[in-house]
């Protein structure tokens, strides 16, 4: 972690007003031709349009995002590392609240239920071949939309945000195939496997190559990703509080804001506190 | 992975008529395929007992008409007991099929029911439709009292002979339109596969992410843009081709390769590298066209394109001789992320559209002679692995 003083980001922000400066952007592009490609296409459409950063997949998208703070990100959904929609979803978690988010322009060359997400969100999207009328008009909508912005308070627009990101992330997959839902999870230790009701399990945990099943009085490991899990689960009973995490919903004693306003979850059963990504806060909102 | 509009299409039974459309639309989509089924087979019933019906009939008549022309009884008692014995036996048999079938798109019940059907009919019909006939010729027909001869023998050898030749028709005629039925379903998915098969090659994805980058050579560098036209040119040609025929050499399926993985570095940069081996001796062993297509996509599409550090793609052939028979091993082998894990009562074609297709490929060409295998790498990454039968085109 950097000290706050040495932090090239928090100094840029004294220093700028994000919406009196030329505005600027980070593109994540996997295919080193086609960054380039959107880069000098930009640079025609958005002359005054600065590029701050290039990142190549997206985790480094998310780094350089949260380093020059731009007002406009175009991001890939084919990225390696993690997804657009993935990257944009951490980036929304990490953002400084008092900061107006970014606008978010997706791109992509081909993705049926994504772009039909989007066009529900009436979130930006540009298709691969960049057509240059398409972009003179998403320009010209990007421009109204920083403009707009300007009146707009910083965490209005970001839960907005975060509004738009949880339905593209149900909507831009595709219709997931019948899955049998499971009652129990099944690990195996050494010789054993060892079965686990659901009903014991206190979350999930992804962890690198493997999922940790923590009960009250044990942790398991399973090979099985979250996101295959997920849909498999009753989601009513397991709620998702972060990427990598699910917590049976019955196991939650109190959820509690911090000081940056973020939400930890204390559990019944163990120790651990949880936290909340800002995806999934909405859940905790009292009734 | 969702069925294309086109390969929907052809989903239709081939012989339910357009006027279904109304009826079937108001299905929700899931069951059409089944609300078009039961409706089909609702459909022949009717005609198929109706057919058989007048068969019944027209042989009772040829009945009648022999038996009155060599002076056996009077035609009109030769009728009615023509009639009720064939009339008997038949509703016995057929709706003892029907009853038996139900359910299933076989007309003819399995094992000991068919024969038991029909020796049934015989027993019925012969003692249902006589006991008619002798009251008929008692009662009405006004003619000497009949003899044992007239009263059991005749009928009863008749119905026997009749019943059988009768329902062996009926037997051999509904097999035969059932195995019509089976190619036609076989000939449909066999073009469906055909379809999916092409639509696999021509990702979507892949051509609109290939055009974007030539759309950027174009403005900064001609010379690579025209190389990389040339390789797209090349590989759909290829891949259009490669759909037609049942075989082609892996020299051919090599050259398409190395058009794929030439635009894919072009796209990928430094993150892919690949090597294809190929002995001169095996260029012309045949293989299905676009075999390894999928498996080398696969490799790059969840191998390395996952990997902020992408890695490497190999494809070789081999000769093999196993049992004294002359086999070809083909690996296609990468770095990258390796499998998935799939959870557990998941079915494995859910592994992904390529592996089920090239199993389901390689059984319907070589049977048992030929093997697939999919495994991990211990280092990481995923071998695929086909070995099969080696004759030369």
């Amino acid at each position: 972690m950097i000290a706050p003083g040495n932090d090239p980001a928090l100094q840029a922000e004294t220093t700028r007003l994000p919406s009196m400066a030329a505005p600027s952007a980070v593109i994540a592009e996997d295919e080193p031709l086609l960054a380039e490609g959107l880069r000098q296409a930009l640079a025609k459409a958005w002359p005054e349009l600065r590029i701050a950063a290039m990142a190549g997949d997206g985790v480094s998208a998310v780094r350089e995002a949260l380093a020059h703070r731009p007002d406009v990100l175009f991001f890939d959904i084919r990225m390696p590392g993690q997804d657009g929609l993935d990257a944009a979803a951490e980036l929304a978690d990490a953002w400084p609240q008092s900061q107006p988010f970014p606008v978010l322009v997706f791109v992509t060359a081909y993705d049926q239920y994504a772009v039909a997400a989007f066009e529900a969100q009436a979130v930006d999207y540009l298709l691969k071949p960049v057509q240059a009328d398409r972009l003179a008009r998403t320009v010209e909508r990007l421009r109204r939309e920083l403009d707009r912005r300007r009146n707009l308070d910083a965490p209005e627009r970001l839960e907005q945000t975060l509004r738009q990101l949880r339905r593209l992330m149900s909507d831009s997959s595709p219709p997931p195939q019948t899955f049998t839902p499971l009652r129990m999870l099944t690990a195996s230790q050494g010789v054993a496997t060892h079965i686990i009701p659901l009903e014991e399990v206190v979350y999930l945990e992804a962890a690198d190559k493997y999922v940790r099943v923590l009960t009250a009085e044990r942790e398991y490991l399973i090979r099985t990703p979250l996101k295959e899990l997920l849909p498999r689960l009753d989601p009513e009973a397991f709620w998702q509080v972060h990427r990598a995490v699910i917590v049976r919903a019955d196991a939650i004693a109190q959820a509690q804001r911090d000081e940056q306003g973020r939400l930890w979850l204390r559990l019944r059963e163990r120790p651990e506190r949880l936290g909340v990504s800002r995806l999934y806060a909405h859940r905790f909102r009292p009734m | 992975m969702p069925v294309p509009p086109i390969a929907k299409g052809l989903t239709r039974q081939p012989g339910a008529a357009a006027g279904d459309d109304a009826a079937e639309s108001n299905q929700p989509s899931a069951n059409r395929r089944d609300a078009g089924d039961s409706a089909h087979g609702r459909r022949t019933i009717i005609p198929e007992l109706a057919r058989h019906g007048f068969t019944t009939l027209a042989i009772c008549l040829l009945i009648t008409a022999t038996l009155t022309w060599a002076g056996h009884n009077v035609w009109h008692v030769n009728l009615v007991y023509s009639l009720a014995i064939g009339t008997i036996s038949w509703l016995t048999i057929d709706v003892g099929c029907l009853w038996w079938t139900r359910g299933s798109e076989m007309r003819w019940p399995p094992g000991w029911r068919g024969p038991a059907l029909v020796a049934g009919g015989i027993v019925l019909g012969f003692s249902a439709g006589s006991a008619i006939g002798y009251g008929y010729q008692t009662q009405f027909a006004m003619v000497a009292p009949p003899s044992a001869v007239q009263v059991f023998w005749i009928p009863m050898l008749l119905t026997i002979t009749a019943t059988i030749v009768t329902s062996a028709g009926f037997y051999l005629l509904g097999k035969a339109s059932h195995l019509q039925a089976q190619m036609a379903e076989a000939r449909r998915e066999a073009a469906e596969a055909r379809l999916t098969l092409l639509r696999a090659q021509l990702d979507p994805h892949m051509l609109f992410n290939t055009l974007a980058n030539l759309q950027t050579l174009i403005a900064t560098d001609a010379g690579r843009a025209q190389t990389m036209l040339e390789h797209l040119t090349q590989y759909l040609r290829a891949t259009l081709d490669g759909s037609r025929g049942p075989e082609h050499t892996l020299r051919d399926e090599f050259t398409l390769l190395r058009d794929y993985l030439e635009l894919m570095s072009i796209r990928m940069g430094p993150r892919l590298r690949y090597d294809l081996e190929l002995p001169a001796a095996l260029a012309d062993a045949a293989l299905p066209p676009l075999l390894l297509q999928p498996l080398v996509e696969n490799a790059i599409r969840h191998g390395l394109e996952p990997r902020i550090e992408g890695g490497r793609v190999w494809i070789m052939a081999r000769a093999l001789t196993h049992d004294g028979n002359a086999r070809l091993e083909i690996i296609v082998g990468d770095d990258g992320m390796g499998l998935p894990v799939q959870p557990r009562g998941v079915a494995p074609e859910s592994s992904g559209f390529g592996t089920a297709q090239i199993r389901e490929r390689l059984a319907s060409r070589y049977g048992t002679e030929a093997r697939f295998a999919l495994t991990t790498r211990l280092e990481g990454g995923t071998i695929a692995r086909i070995e099969l039968p080696c004759h030369s085109l």
